[in-house]
């Protein structure tokens, strides 16, 4: 089939295309236009949209007309203090103290509300330090107990998701009968759907009569008491690392799997002959041959973590008292419940800013590497 | 003398490397186990009612379709579970999408790796820079964009306008054709084709066109069985978008449909039943072209 191709080449040695400069113009454009349009329409405008909204005060069904409202919607998101509050006192100046001897610290509703300025923060956190006590204040309590916890989510899920993930892929990357079972049984998770899944460990989870407690209190005869996988607070987000973990590791371990794979053969020989030990072989041939997709699956992960929604959305809900709530559930709940278009776009905007932060510093990284 | 070394080593070796392998089948059993369990609680404990359930939780009975087992659970979702509607759904909206999705994505591709025009290199940027756009950073002002555009009907009575996006099954698909990532991955198989093979055919007097169905597209079959296996996995498992645009029964796909079943029932075996019917035949169709699925993934990774 190709025989006739490079003769027919041959006859013209003096590639004739080039005299027509763009003759392909119009093909171009109608074979790309579909495409091109697709990804203005439902990708580009969006985006420049959520930029223009976060300005404005859009609402998705109102009878009133959009006003530009400036940095108000920013200030509301963004907007932190730092109160430094000062013990309560008595009329003769010292200082009240409560039943264990600790001064008393006046509420910090009643501090926020006698303050025409702070009328429109809530508590964030308090902390006691060397003697004072500082309360940290926001507007939008919500978006940074959010953003902590998707921080502390992807901390946590990104390096036991890919840890793990590696782990598998060395052990199948061997020469031993079975690995295809075993690569299948790891990667059967990542074709289930999330909402199935989390689901499915709402049960498991279940305090009363969840499996895992109860195997836990069968296998440790009663010594384990039964714990509150989703309803402690202290807990609940981990609860939800782990399973995401479990859902997405296949996916991680296939990529890892095909980086091992394309590291060649020769490189371990010729380190073998060299008299090159397993540490050896593994820091100067099979970490330097992984970088690339060590990048590609450290930052997809993160991206993806960022945007957690499903499965909290499915089994918690943002509870216990926040402790699960994320960014992207704040976004949909202020853009689509509440149907404030505007807000929701802002919270868009800023997730949008934090993605584009970690792509840049992976590839600010991945280039550091190859020079 | 080399010889004698060799041969004294060789035992110890041999039995170092069984000990090795020993030792990971026995670390990859264990987490094939923690990766089997709650699909296997899941389907043994569908057949099960609430009671069944909860007593055989505490030992392997909870893993052995054993006691009082029945299909009721199976019956009652199909009555009252709208699970055939549901289904139906997805299937149409992952369908057509990914149809479309290959169809408009590859001939793009064709035309920024394999045509020559002014401005392909300023697309080509353009559409890379798209790729990391998370769809979660546009949801919420794409909402209110479908929620305006107007629903085209063809009919008797003409072509008109009207309605709204919102509770169709288009405010499921058009959004999604159009992927920067998928034109990428063509983009990147197209550049390398040999040139010569285009050159010799529009020498003969094919259009770009021909070209694009008649030669390169029989050679990207692997590019669109990753598309493919990629973008139906994405559309079958989406719930954000569903969920925000989509309320009426009639056009919403499984993923919202179980999430709202499940707010509807305390029969944990229902719940499961509901969740092993949607999962087996994922399961299945992943274990028929499982190589293809883990190639397709592997392939992505790489080109990142």
């Amino acid at each position: 089939m190709t025989t006739p191709t490079f003769e027919s080449t041959n006859v013209h040695p003096t590639k004739p295309r080039k005299k027509n400069s763009f003759p392909d113009f119009k093909s171009a454009l109608w074979m790309s236009a579909p495409a091109l349009l697709g990804l203005f329409v439902f990708i580009v405008l969006p985006f420049l949209l959520a930029i223009l909204f976060s300005f404005s005060n859009q609402r998705l069904m109102s009878p009133n007309p959009t006003e530009f409202v400036g940095f108000r919607n920013y200030d509301r998101l963004l907007s932190v203090r730092m109160l430094t509050l000062q013990p309560e006192k008595d009329e003769a100046g010292k200082i009240l103290l409560d039943e264990t001897g600790q001064p008393t610290y006046p509420r910090i509703r009643s501090v926020l509300r006698s303050d025409e300025n702070l009328r429109e923060f809530k508590e964030l956190f308090t902390v006691s330090l060397f003697g004072q006590r500082t309360a940290v204040v926001a507007k939008d309590p919500i978006f940074w107990i959010g953003l902590l916890n998707i921080l502390k989510f992807s901390l946590m899920v990104v390096p036991l998701q890919c840890g793990i993930a590696l782990l598998l892929a060395f052990l199948i990357n061997q020469k031993l009968p079975g690995m295809q079972v075993f690569r299948t049984i790891f990667f059967s998770p990542v074709v289930t759907s999330m909402v199935v899944i989390a689901i499915v460990w709402t049960f498991l989870y279940d305090r009363q009569v969840g499996l895992i407690n109860q195997m836990l209190s069968a296998l440790s005869f009663g010594h384990i008491a039964p714990i509150d996988w989703l309803g402690e607070e202290k807990i609940a987000l981990l609860s939800i690392v782990i399973m995401s973990a479990w859902q997405g590791m296949g996916f991680q371990m296939v990529v890892f799997l095909a980086g091992l794979q394309s590291i060649p053969e020769e490189l371990y020989e010729a380190a073998e002959l060299d008299g090159a030990g397993g540490w050896q072989k593994f820091r100067f041939i099979t970490l330097p041959g992984l970088r690339n997709t060590l990048n590609f699956v450290l930052t997809t992960t993160t991206i993806g973590a960022l945007g957690l929604f499903t499965q909290v959305d499915v089994m918690t809900q943002g509870g216990p008292n926040n402790s699960t709530v994320t960014v992207m559930m704040h976004a949909v709940r202020s853009g689509y419940q509440e149907q404030d278009i505007a807000y929701g776009s802002t919270i868009s905007v800023v997730l949008f800013v934090l993605v584009l932060l970690i792509a840049l510093v992976q590839r600010r990284l991945s280039m550091g590497g190859q020079r | 003398m080399s010889l004698t070394t060799q041969t004294t080593h060789t035992p110890s070796r041999k039995a170092g490397k069984r000990t090795a392998a020993l030792l990971t089948y026995l670390i990859l059993i264990f987490f094939s186990f923690l990766f089997i369990f709650p699909v296997l609680f899941m389907v043994v404990s569908s057949f099960k009612d609430n009671p069944g359930i909860f007593s055989d939780l505490r030992s392997l009975k909870a893993f052995l379709p054993v006691g009082n087992v029945s299909l009721d659970n199976f019956a009652y979702i199909f009555e009252r579970g709208n699970i055939l509607l549901y289904f139906k759904n997805s299937l149409i909206v992952s369908g057509v999408t990914v149809v479309l999705s290959i169809l408009v994505n590859s001939m793009a591709a064709f035309a920024l790796a394999r045509l020559r025009w002014k401005g392909r290199t300023l697309i080509l940027g353009f559409v890379i820079a798209l790729m990391i756009v998370p769809f979660d950073a546009i949801a919420i002002p794409l909402l209110l964009l479908v929620s305006k555009f107007p629903v085209l009907h063809i009919g008797a009575d003409g072509i008109n306008f009207s309605g709204t996006w919102l509770n169709t099954q288009t405010v499921q698909i058009v959004p999604f054709v159009a992927s920067a990532f998928n034109i990428f991955l063509f983009y990147q198989f197209f550049l390398d084709i040999p040139r010569e093979l285009d050159e010799a055919a529009s020498i003969d007097g094919a259009t770009p066109w021909q070209i694009y169905w008649k030669i390169v597209m029989p050679i990207a079959r692997p590019v669109v069985a990753t598309c493919a296996i990629l973008g139906f996995l994405a559309m079958w498992n989406q719930y954000l978008w569903p969920i925000m645009t989509v309320q009426s029964t009639a056009a919403r796909p499984l993923q919202p449909g179980i999430q709202e079943f499940f707010g509807r029932t305390t029969q944990w075996g229902q719940v499961l039943a509901y969740t092993s019917l949607i999962t087996l035949p994922m399961l299945l169709v992943f274990l028929m072209f499982q190589k293809w699925f883990v190639k397709s993934v592997a392939t992505n990774g790489l080109k990142g």
